[in-house]
């Protein structure tokens, strides 16, 4: 038999000048399984409690209800009071008789009726409740971070700074990212080098980072606090610990018409490369689909050269397996492929190039050394056109609906630099908008204005032309002018959209995180929770949530970075008990609950069921994981059988409400 | 383009061109808007172009009041009255000659002619 | 069909506790007044609301069902409210289908910044529910209190 205590709160005149808290009392005094029921003058101070607590001992309740303000305001209170006079804490339910009564109602006879209502509602409730315990749930003390560009690495150090084990998984062979290939940052014109490479080496240095260079996660399995991650090491061919990155591979190698990346293939390297003199790890890679050895089994001058014997032809993928507390995606953006914007000729003509390409062909490591030369005849360019928004801001399919954010201020950069190096050149930009939303960024591009005289036009361009002369005939609209223009140009530099790395869907799908129809992540609030994901454990950095600069890009880094140091500081996560449980006897193993899940905390396991005949069947039945589920409660509603229910509001404890309300 | 043109009037006006971003406002606040073939803002742009001689055979450069509204209302202090002022100038220079000689001016005066008319010419001669 | 002026009818409101709830509080903290009819059940999200609760509260007697959950795309489970907006579009079809005023079930977005909304909503939807008059056809009446 239950032994349920009311106890009734005046809340000084707030509930009690509207409700008549006596006759509360006395009303529900007489509900079944009432014991005792109280009426006080400031429940949630510490005389109140004492109240609780006294009752709770003295008539050993089963269940407690507080008629009072709302559950949001007290329900901790009066559950940790409940604990400690030893009652679960999850058998105390609230009755909200003031937000939702006394405030908002005029005449003390209907409110003191509502009241009734509501107090009778949570004790129909508190008779089906059952005592929860929170699980707990240990948190490994090691964190992976996705991706080794600017974001990985800036996550990377600060984990490692708060004294956890911290490891980069980089795809490529070396981690630096993108801010690697850029020539100088905006606004301030520092070069990205001499920025970034002391980051890469301090991370390499890190006694409590390991890079995972060339290396792709294959699987993550389990939870916050506790996952564990298949991590390929694809073949180099080379052994990293005995390559000391001499370099001398590289220069012997005799095949050396290979397209090079990390140039945006405006210049070769050879099969076997270190990518660029900064590399970390500096370690060498063989392009099996151009070494020479691996083709045809003729060669073999890299091993011949290598003095410390570190060349291996032979070397496979290996896998390993490691433990997590915490996953940090960083895995980047790239410029989009140009391939179906026919009309700006970017795949007829080789003087038509990407933003991303005049980065390397302006950097003193490029392919020109520094000179700015056209890629065609390698002479010097004397007109330049800049295209804006080339896929951005584009609602069909062939570019991207949003704004890639960074175009306008690196265009300006653009501009700017080569107006400084080269006077003598003439630059236009086209722009839809100029969008310079950031701390000095508007002083920025006023500036390539104002005193490097590049010459702004608002419209876009309709056709690039090359011309036989070598010359590209760029046609455009000057709409504030209202007219057409053709310009005679010597390049024309087009600022691609950028996109997720085509890495990011399938790691969502490993990760069950969620993601935009873009493929950026979507983080578990848009303005209260930006770097974490929905779901719990994983957290987000840099461009992989959306379009960003190198300053956001390193905030947002160091946001998750403190994200995750907040969890594996922790020695175990409480998990909250309010969570989907399966009845397995009831569950017919359709998936319906698996599907609805966001958090993929729903798994289908085969268990051996003893039958009525004795004999024994195995089945496919739901199992929730506790530490992973959040408690919405979808799967409930979704599962046909009535097996799924979610402990804390359980249908019968929601149906047991609406039966009281409507008696 | 007539490139001595556009380094005559950038001189006699002392106004930077490129400091305009193009939001339009000394248009958008121009009393003699209606009255303009080409529009302050446009005035800017086509002398930041050097299109110098469409502006200079224009009836606009003698709508403008002078009232200086542009002025003080531009966000970037571009001061686009004075670009007007500065054409009007060119055109003056080239024609060898006032268009209007002083003593006209009284024959001129209407009932309708705004108080800023006479205050602007008055500024103007009043050296 | 004849209005009983006096006709007071027994509302249950469902409220995802990160919204709509947080919403009906503010519509307290801000004392602006809805009828007393309306009786809140909080539920962890809208999602959570099996349309059988609905089904048993008219059957129980209750004159109308409200369920309010977070805007889409804010729901704290993100996408909690998309499976609420699909799972209630199916129940009007059933209701159609059984020739029940679809009225007396209402759907509502409301935000916990929303408190003015909130009360506004009760307002209308008892105003509407009041209008339709008493639920005879889907109340069963054993389950009437005698």
């Amino acid at each position: 038999m239950q032994r349920i205590g009311v106890f009734v709160c005046h809340c000084g005149t707030n509930i009690a000048a509207t409700v008549d808290v006596k006759a509360v009392a006395e009303a529900l005094g007489h509900e079944p399984g009432v014991v005792i029921s109280q009426e006080y003058q400031y429940m949630c101070s510490e005389s109140g409690q004492e109240l609780v607590k006294n009752a709770i001992k003295e008539q050993k309740l089963t269940g407690v209800v507080i008629c009072s303000c709302s559950p949001r305001m007290h329900e901790n209170t009066f559950r940790k009071a409940a604990a400690s006079a030893g009652l679960n804490p999850y058998l105390v339910e609230i009755a909200n008789i003031r937000e939702q009564c006394s405030w908002i109602h005029k005449d003390i006879a209907t409110a003191t009726e509502k009241a009734i209502i509501l107090g009778r509602t949570a004790v129909a409730k508190v008779h089906l409740n059952t005592p929860l315990t929170s699980m707990e749930s240990p948190v490994v003390k090691r964190a992976l971070v996705i991706g080794g560009g600017i974001a990985g690495i800036q996550t990377a150090l600060d984990i490692a700074e708060a004294g956890f084990d911290v490891d980069i998984v980089e795809k490529n062979p070396t981690i630096g990212g993108k801010m690697a290939q850029i020539d100088k940052t905006f606004p301030t014109l520092d070069c990205a080098a001499c920025i970034l490479t002391p980051k890469m080496v301090e991370a390499s240095q890190n006694e409590r980072i390991t890079i995972h260079s060339f290396s792709e996660v294959a699987d993550v399995k389990g939870f916050v606090g506790n996952f564990t991650v298949k991590i390929k090491k694809k073949a180099r061919f080379v052994d990293e610990t005995k390559c000391t990155g001499c370099g001398l591979c590289t220069e012997k190698c005799p095949m050396k018409k290979v397209p090079n990346e990390f140039n945006m293939g405006l210049d070769n390297r050879s099969a076997i490369y270190i990518p660029f003199a900064q590399a970390v790890p500096k370690v060498a890679t063989i392009d099996p689909n151009y070494c020479m050895m691996m083709k045809s089994g003729k060669c073999g001058v890299c091993s011949k050269v290598c003095s410390a014997g570190a060349i291996d032809y032979k070397q496979q993928d290996t896998f390993i397996e490691q433990q997590y507390g915490a996953i940090v995606v960083a895995t980047g953006f790239n410029p989009i492929k140009l391939d179906k914007y026919d009309e700006f000729a970017y795949n007829q003509c080789p003087d038509v190039v990407t933003s991303l390409e005049l980065e390397r062909l302006m950097n003193a490591a490029g392919p020109n050394g520094g000179t700015l030369l056209r890629p065609s005849d390698k002479s010097h360019p004397h007109t330049i056109v800049f295209v804006q928004c080339v896929g951005s801001r584009c609602d069909d399919e062939k570019g991207k609906p949003y704004c890639s954010k960074i175009c306008c201020m690196y265009t300006a950069k653009h501009a700017m630099l080569i107006r400084e190096k080269y006077p003598d050149t003439e630059v236009y930009v086209f722009y839809i908008d100029v969008r310079t939303p950031g701390k000095n960024f508007d002083e920025f591009y006023r500036r390539a204005v104002e005193q490097y005289n590049v010459h702004y036009i608002k419209g876009m361009v309709g056709k690039v032309t090359p011309k036989s002369d070598g010359k590209i005939d760029v046609q455009a609209s000057d709409l504030l002018a209202g007219e057409q223009l053709h310009i005679n140009a010597d390049m024309v530099v087009l600022a691609a959209a950028i996109e997720p790395d085509k890495t990011a869907r399938p790691l969502a799908t490993m990760l069950t995180t969620q993601m935009d129809t873009n493929d950026f992540f979507t983080e578990a609030h848009p303005k209260l929770r930006p770097v974490e994901s929905a779901t719990a454990g994983i957290f987000l950095s840099g461009a992989c949530q959306g379009p960003k600069d190198i300053p956001e890009t390193v905030a947002q880094a160091s946001a998750a970075a403190a994200k995750a140091i907040g969890l594996l500081c922790k020695n175990s996560i409480t998990c909250n008990p309010c969570v989907a449980h399966s009845d397995e006897l009831m569950c017919n193993g359709c998936s319906s609950c698996e599907k609805v899940c966001p958090y993929g905390a729903i798994t289908y396991v085969d268990k051996e069921f003893r039958m009525p005949d004795r004999s024994t069947k195995v089945r496919r039945v739901a199992s929730v994981n506790p530490a992973v589920c959040q408690g919405c409660g979808a799967c409930t509603v979704a599962c046909p059988s009535g097996a799924m229910d979610l402990s804390g509001f359980s249908n019968s404890q929601i149906m047991a409400e609406v039966d009281a309300i409507c008696k | 383009m007539n490139k001595n043109l556009k380094e005559q009037v950038l001189r006699s006006s002392g106004v930077n061109v490129l400091k305009c971003m193009r939001c339009g406002k000394c248009s958008a606040t121009c009393p003699s808007y209606d009255e303009m073939e080409y529009h302050p803002h446009q005035f800017v742009y086509m002398v930041e172009k050097g299109d110098i001689e469409t502006l200079m055979k224009s009836e606009s450069i003698y709508k403008c009041l002078t009232c200086f509204a542009c002025v003080d209302r531009c966000p970037r202090g571009v001061e686009p009255a004075r670009v007007v002022e500065a054409v009007r100038l060119a055109a003056v220079r080239q024609q060898g000659g006032n268009r209007l000689e002083p003593s006209d001016i009284p024959a001129l005066l209407d009932e309708d002619l705004p108080q800023q008319a006479i205050v602007t010419a008055m500024r103007k001669y009043a050296k | 069909m004849q209005v009983n002026e006096n006709f007071e009818p027994v509302i249950v409101a469902f409220c995802c506790n990160w919204c709509s709830y947080a919403g009906a509080d503010l519509s307290g903290t801000n004392r602006l007044n809805y009828p007393t009819n309306v009786k809140i059940i909080r539920v962890p999200c809208s999602c959570r609301v099996n349309p059988m609760f609905i089904l048993r509260a008219f059957q129980k007697g209750a004159d109308g069902v409200i369920i309010c959950g977070c805007h889409p795309g804010d729901c704290h489970y993100t996408s909690g409210n998309y499976f609420t907006r699909r799972r209630i579009t199916l129940l009007y079809s059933m209701l159609d289908f059984l020739g029940i005023e679809r009225d007396r079930t209402r759907l509502e977005w409301v935000s916990a910044a929303e408190g003015a909304k909130f009360a506004a909503t009760m307002q209308q939807f008892t105003e509407d529910v009041k209008a339709l008059g008493p639920n005879r056809r889907l109340e069963d009446l054993r389950c009437r209190k005698q």
